[in-house]
């Protein structure tokens, strides 16, 4: 090891001293953001779809120009889909890589894991697709472009309630993961009020393998429908050992179970099950058909709901860019410079042009963020039917 | 009743698996009186390896599910990971063989931590989904209690290979050997038996039923990824211990009791006490009878 060392660390400080060498030279022309997401492990298909959504539009805004003649370059960080990876990664985007924005995270406890270090070092933070409440609370940096939970479980009880007119309902979640258990909480609540009553409520942990146990006490309950929120590979293998048991009642989960691998695990076990998404991929809207129609000539993929957020993130990120260079031409010149004093002004400007979007026309509708950070958006609900995705309904804040 | 019945019948199917890893853990101990932490990895190399021989014979998929390739996939992946065992032993435990007990345990957690940070390099942190070797069928076991019939393969495997060990253990000259160097290690080499090569034959053994639980378990629980082995491999140790370390009837009802006991705590109790009940069991077990459900007492030579 210590051999090793002694040759890579000349190496290392050689390719350092040329990166900045080079950085110098190009400081002007670019401005760096970051972002982090599970490229690998139980939720890849998140980090990836995000990935994906913010490349597209950035490169697209860097092909028509940039903001005022400068480029924005993104910075990937893997967190591998574990909480203190997100940590790691965003320290390493801030401290090393010097960014002025982050872009980030899907899961509550990844964005709830790394939002301190984003606020602590004054450095905007926007979530795409983390719904949990406590997210934004963090602090006045921290933003989201999606609903939040309370919603999503006020939506979902309200659906079984009236549209599947169901009263028996069971509860099966996470209980290592904060989306999970606030979306839960928050359905149970909504669901009780309207007159539902929960006749069981079991958990399982993210990772295991087997949930036959929990699932046989819930079949024993005799619920109506299994409200699942949790993340799409545990829902996969939930729906598939429940048929096994013999456990043949519709599903309903959140929009963990958004990903394109969720059908492939699940298999016909999911058939007549619903969930909630952030935005449809037929809507007419030619902002959605454009985008999609883009995406998949890209990515050879239809984009899901959360490459949808992505793309929506960069893109009030980049909006409030495009405003702060009008309105303060030099505090702008400053995001592109060294991170001293001026910059951080400059970001503390841009977070208040961030708080300030109003109506920002994004494939997943239009996006205002009211006084906590959070966007005021439409649910999506879609259904599977023969292995396939079908548009149920939307419905309005 | 019907859901006590339900729980029991899964749990024996998942018991089935835990006894099939602590097998290995309770033979090397027998054998060399080590601890091979890595044993829960090499159980997941085996779930990895049948997940390629499968997609290698193209099977799983719809239509293409034959028990006779399935048959296959089993016995070649046993192979690789006999030959893994094999290869851990050769290079890693033989070389501090006569040094401290306390070395060849770190040496164990070494190789440990080696074939999971391996198996995520290699294959990938992304969970793999086990393609379907076997076409999936319910089958109703009395009023209400389901089972599949992957539960009733991994059940029926695991007895076929426990018994098949048993008699070779018990009847054949290798299997004499192996109890006679068990019982004591110099006294069996001066008596003519090759001690190397009946721990290399224990190691090649063990890693081979940690393999078919690794295909087994994909079987009926298909989402396979590099860090699946830990879990599973401490509750496989805490069963061979519950039985008694070194003893092979032990380990696998050590397994069985973990198993159903995993299921009656997360169906009659809470699903947060799944994994500590094993350790509550092991301490109960460990008072009121130190060696074990079926181990022998030594009395310590003075």
């Amino acid at each position: 090891m210590i051999r090793i060392r002694r040759v890579v660390t000349p190496l290392l400080v050689a390719l350092a001293s040329l990166a900045v060498l080079t950085s110098c030279a190009k400081r002007e022309a670019e401005i760096k953001i970051g972002e982090y997401g599970s490229l690998t492990g139980s939720t890849a298909t998140f980090g990836i779809s995000s990935k994906n959504g913010i490349e597209l539009f950035v490169d697209n805004l860097n092909a028509q120009g940039g903001i005022a003649g400068k480029k924005i370059r993104v910075l990937v960080e893997d967190d591998q889909s574990k909480p203190e990876e997100a940590a790691t990664a965003v320290n390493k985007l801030i401290a090393q890589d010097g960014v002025v924005a982050v872009l980030g995270e899907v899961a509550s406890s990844r964005s709830l894991a790394a939002a301190p270090i984003c606020q602590s070092a004054a450095v905007p933070m926007i979530s795409p697709s983390s719904t949990n409440p406590r997210v934004t609370e963090i602090g006045d940096y921290i933003f989201r472009v999606c609903y939040i939970d309370p919603f999503q479980g006020m939506v979902i009880a309200k659906f079984a309630r009236s549209t599947l007119k169901f009263s028996k309902a069971a509860v099966f979640r996470d209980n290592k993961n904060d989306y999970s258990v606030g979306l839960a909480n928050y359905f149970s609540e909504s669901f009780k009020g309207m007159g539902g009553t929960i006749v069981a409520n079991e958990a399982y942990s993210e990772g295991d393998q087997d949930f036959k146990a929990q699932l046989t006490v819930i079949k024993g309950k005799k619920p109506e429908f299994i409200f699942i929120p949790g993340y799409y590979t545990e829902v996969g293998l939930i729906a598939r050992q429940a048929r096994e048991l013999g456990l043949n009642v519709p599903m309903l989960g959140g929009d963990g179970w958004v990903s394109d691998r969720l059908l492939e695990i699940a298999q016909d076990a999911l058939n007549g099950s619903y969930f909630v998404n952030h935005y449809y991929e037929q809507d007419p809207n030619p902002l959605v058909q454009n985008f999609v129609l883009n995406y998949r000539k890209r990515y050879n993929a239809t984009p899901d709901g959360l490459a949808a957020l992505a793309y929506d993130a960069a893109g009030v990120l980049t909006n409030a860019m495009q405003q702060l260079s009008t309105e303060d031409p030099k505090a702008f010149e400053a995001l592109s410079g060294p991170p001293n004093e001026d910059q951080k002004a400059a970001r503390a400007k841009l977070r208040g042009l961030i708080a300030a979007t109003r109506d920002y026309p994004g494939v997943t509708g239009r996006i205002s963020l009211d006084e906590h950070r959070n966007a005021v958006k439409t649910a999506v609900f879609l259904g599977i039917e023969n292995r396939s995705y079908k548009f149920v309904a939307t419905v309005e804040p | 009743m019907q859901e006590f019945f339900q729980q029991l019948a899964n749990g024996i199917a998942w018991g089935s698996i835990y006894a099939l890893i602590a097998l290995g853990y309770t033979m090397v101990y027998g054998i060399l009186r080590l601890i091979n932490f890595a044993h829960g990895d090499v159980y997941m190399v085996g779930a990895f390896a049948a997940y390629y021989l499968a997609k290698a014979l193209g099977v799983g998929g719809i239509g293409s599910a034959s028990p006779l390739l399935a048959a296959v996939v089993l016995l070649g992946s046993m192979a690789i990971c006999a030959g893994l065992g094999v290869l851990i032993e050769l290079l890693a435990y033989r070389p501090v063989r006569r040094s401290s007990r306390i070395t060849a345990l770190i040496t164990a957690i070494g190789v440990s931590l080696f074939l999971e940070n391996a198996g995520i390099i290699v294959f990938g942190a992304d969970p793999k989904f086990f393609p379907q070797v076997i076409a999936p069928r319910t089958i109703q076991l009395g009023e209400g209690v389901l089972v599949t019939n992957h539960q009733i393969t991994v059940v029926l495997v695991s007895l076929i290979l426990m018994i098949a060990l048993t008699l070779f253990i018990q009847r054949t000259r290798t299997g004499k050997a192996m109890r006679a160097v068990s019982f004591n290690r110099d006294a069996a080499s001066l008596m003519g038996i090759h001690v190397d090569r009946i721990i290399t034959i224990t190691f090649a053994i063990g890693s081979a039923l940690a393999a078919a639980a690794g295909f087994l378990v994909g079987l009926t629980n298909p989402k396979i990824e590099p860090l699946m082995g830990i879990m599973p491999g401490i509750k496989a140790f805490v069963a061979a211990v519950l039985g008694g370390i070194g003893s092979i009837p032990g380990a696998m009802i050590g397994g069985l009791l973990m198993g159903i006991s995993e299921y009656m705590v997360v169906g009659y109790l809470s699903s947060t006490y799944r994994d500590a009940i094993a350790f509550v069991i092991l301490i109960i077990v460990l008072l009121i009878k130190p060696a074990g459900l079926l181990g022998r007492n030594v009395a310590e030579k003075v």
